[in-house]
């Protein structure tokens, strides 16, 4: 190696970024294993999200939020988005955030047509409405929700508006799931 | 002879203290609140859905409405999500003109808030004061924006138009005058015994109970969880700016409300500082395929002019993916989850509303509080029900 090499500083490559929510799924896998299907990673924007089997999500969010080295106090958001055109269309994002590590860690479950998933609010209160609102506007059902109603739309409602196969104009859903398919 | 009934009360949706459309049923035992049910939705008009079917860049207009006493910060949301999918990369000026936006859509946003708190609890006087103020912030707005309460002026890729040449005279007048006016305030009501009588140890809920219910903002600052995003996740550059966040001790409606009266001289400190520092240049990206090219260019220039049409008529494709952006509102962490499926429209936006979540956490807390009380609670949380039904 020349001098002139030793001192001239190489171009700054940026230091590799540790996964933050590495201990998280370490400490997931070794309590629940196969709880995680899939870890989707967005580096760049700081984004990351556990895909889970629906079975396991409320104790995975149990274990988030009593482990001490995890420490996720907070359920931020809770929500739902819906691909029609998919075998299990819907995905359910939970919004975890951490106070003490300044971290967020989505959790997704996908379910199915008439699938449901446990109730979240026995962990986190704030998913109560949440899980109301995703319910009146998705038609996803939890068990063991404790009021289970309409939030946002009268009770006697028909259909679920953020559905995709809802129209935007007219009261009814009147678009067909197939014809939803073939369009996009 | 003592009778153990009790009396079911129906409260709102046209009550003046409920800020807006919000409907407790209160069941009552004497004056004390058994149970309150909240039953919101009055207000329900599909704003994420109709988001779904709006350009990216069309779809600022609706999140105006959704709180519709800091517009501005939703734009800024909605923007840094959409942003955050397009990897864009804004200029200096964009952000500190957006910093600046922010802060003085906050002080609005509390001026009102104290305003009619301080009516709810019956300081009438308040009212008018904080409205002349905030009279002056929107007519503010009007000179920049055109518009008072919805301007959508933050656009994707930085801000509709640049500062007009007298804004800056005309915060710096502002600046002036509030601070004065802030010990108006303090005076009126800070050592006010009725005030205090009506605040001091009402509506108490742990830091740990907030965070369950998911409450943020300055309701949780009060409990003395200094979690503010503006610290913890900068967005626009806050960490070149100093400023201290609030947090209070006791955890009830008094120290809310000094959180918030804190909070509006931070931001007159942060406003002070944007002045300083306002750096010169562009106001928008430099990205002809999101920004709309100026109005001149588009009279001259073929190229500008086909921006322009398509920018207006079909928008701009963001590259498919899921982003979530959260900032801190007026009202607490106000978050836009964004997903595209790589069309010009988003394919799902999920808000998160934050005065949902406040409001949330009522029933929990004035459990066991007065009726009366149960109006200071709903001041403390700051709800605004544009932004909970959506």
């Amino acid at each position: 190696m020349s001098e002139t090499e030793a001192t001239t500083p190489a171009v700054e490559a940026p230091a590799p970024k540790v996964n933050p929510v590495l201990g998280d799924i370490d400490r997931i896998r070794k309590a629940i294993p196969d709880a995680i299907l899939r870890v989707e990673e967005d580096a760049v924007r700081e984004q990351y999200w556990l895909y889970l089997k629906p079975k396991a999500l409320v104790p995975v969010l149990k274990l988030l939020r009593d482990d001490r080295n995890s420490d996720y106090p907070y359920l931020a958001d809770l929500t739902c988005v819906d691909r029609p055109y998919e075998e299990r269309r819907f995905t359910m994002i939970y919004n975890l955030y951490s106070l003490s590590r300044k971290q967020r860690l989505f959790l997704k479950v996908q379910l199915a047509e008439n699938e449901t998933v446990a109730t979240a609010s026995d962990v986190f209160v704030s998913a109560d409405w949440a899980e109301r609102e995703v319910y009146d506007l998705f038609g996803v059902r939890f068990d063991g929700h404790p009021d289970l109603r309409r939030i946002e739309l009268p009770d006697d409602w028909d259909g679920h508006p953020l559905r995709k196969d809802y129209p935007i104009v007219g009261k009814r859903p009147v678009i067909l799931l197939n014809d939803v398919r073939d369009a996009l | 002879m003592a009778s153990t009934e009790t009396l079911t009360l129906n409260m709102g949706p046209q009550h003046p203290s409920t800020h807006g459309v919000l409907r407790l049923v209160l069941e009552l035992d004497g004056e004390t609140v058994i149970k309150c049910v909240p039953h919101i939705g009055y207000l329900h008009t599909g704003m994420e859905k109709s988001m779904e079917n709006e350009p990216y860049q069309q779809a600022i207009t609706i999140t105006d409405r959704m709180d519709y006493l800091s517009a501005m910060n939703n734009n800024l949301a909605y923007c840094l999500a959409v942003e955050k999918l397009l990897g864009l990369k804004l200029p200096p000026r964009a952000n500190t003109i957006r910093i600046l936006m922010s802060e003085i859509q906050r002080i609005a946003s509390h001026l009102l808030w104290l305003g009619t708190h301080a009516m709810d609890i019956g300081a009438m006087s308040v009212f008018f004061y904080c409205f002349r103020e905030r009279e002056m912030i929107l007519n503010f707005f009007e000179e920049i924006a055109g518009a008072r309460l919805t301007p959508s002026y933050i656009r994707i890729g930085g801000v509709a138009l640049d500062l007009p040449d007298t804004a800056e005279e005309k915060i710096a007048k502002f600046l002036g005058i509030l601070p004065d006016r802030l010990d108006e305030y303090w005076a009126l009501l800070d050592e006010n015994p009725i005030w205090r009588e009506r605040t001091v140890g009402i509506g108490v809920i742990s830091a740990a109970d907030c965070l369950r219910y998911g409450v943020t903002g300055p309701r949780l600052r009060a409990t003395g969880v200094p979690m503010d995003l503006r610290k913890d996740h900068p967005y626009c550059g806050y960490e070149n700016y100093t400023f201290d966040v609030q947090v209070g001790e006791n955890s009830d409606v008094f120290d809310s409300y000094r959180v918030r009266m804190g909070e509006m001289r931070e931001s007159l400190r942060l406003i002070e500082q944007c002045l300083e520092t306002m750096p010169e240049g562009d106001f928008n990206a430099d990205d002809p395929k999101i920004v709309l090219p100026p109005k001149e260019r588009v009279f001259t220039d073929m190229e500008a002019l086909i921006h322009h049409f398509i920018l207006v008529t079909r928008g701009f494709p963001v590259p498919p993916g899921e982003a979530y952006a959260s900032i801190e509102s007026p009202k607490g962490e106000l978050g836009f989850y964004v997903v595209s499926d790589g069309s010009e429209k988003p394919y799902r936006v999920r808000v998160r509303p934050p005065s949902f979540y406040n409001l949330q956490a009522l029933p929990y807390i004035v459990q066991g509080e007065m009726v009366a009380d149960t109006v200071a609670v709903i001041g403390s949380l700051d709800i605004v029900l544009g932004e909970i039904d959506r």
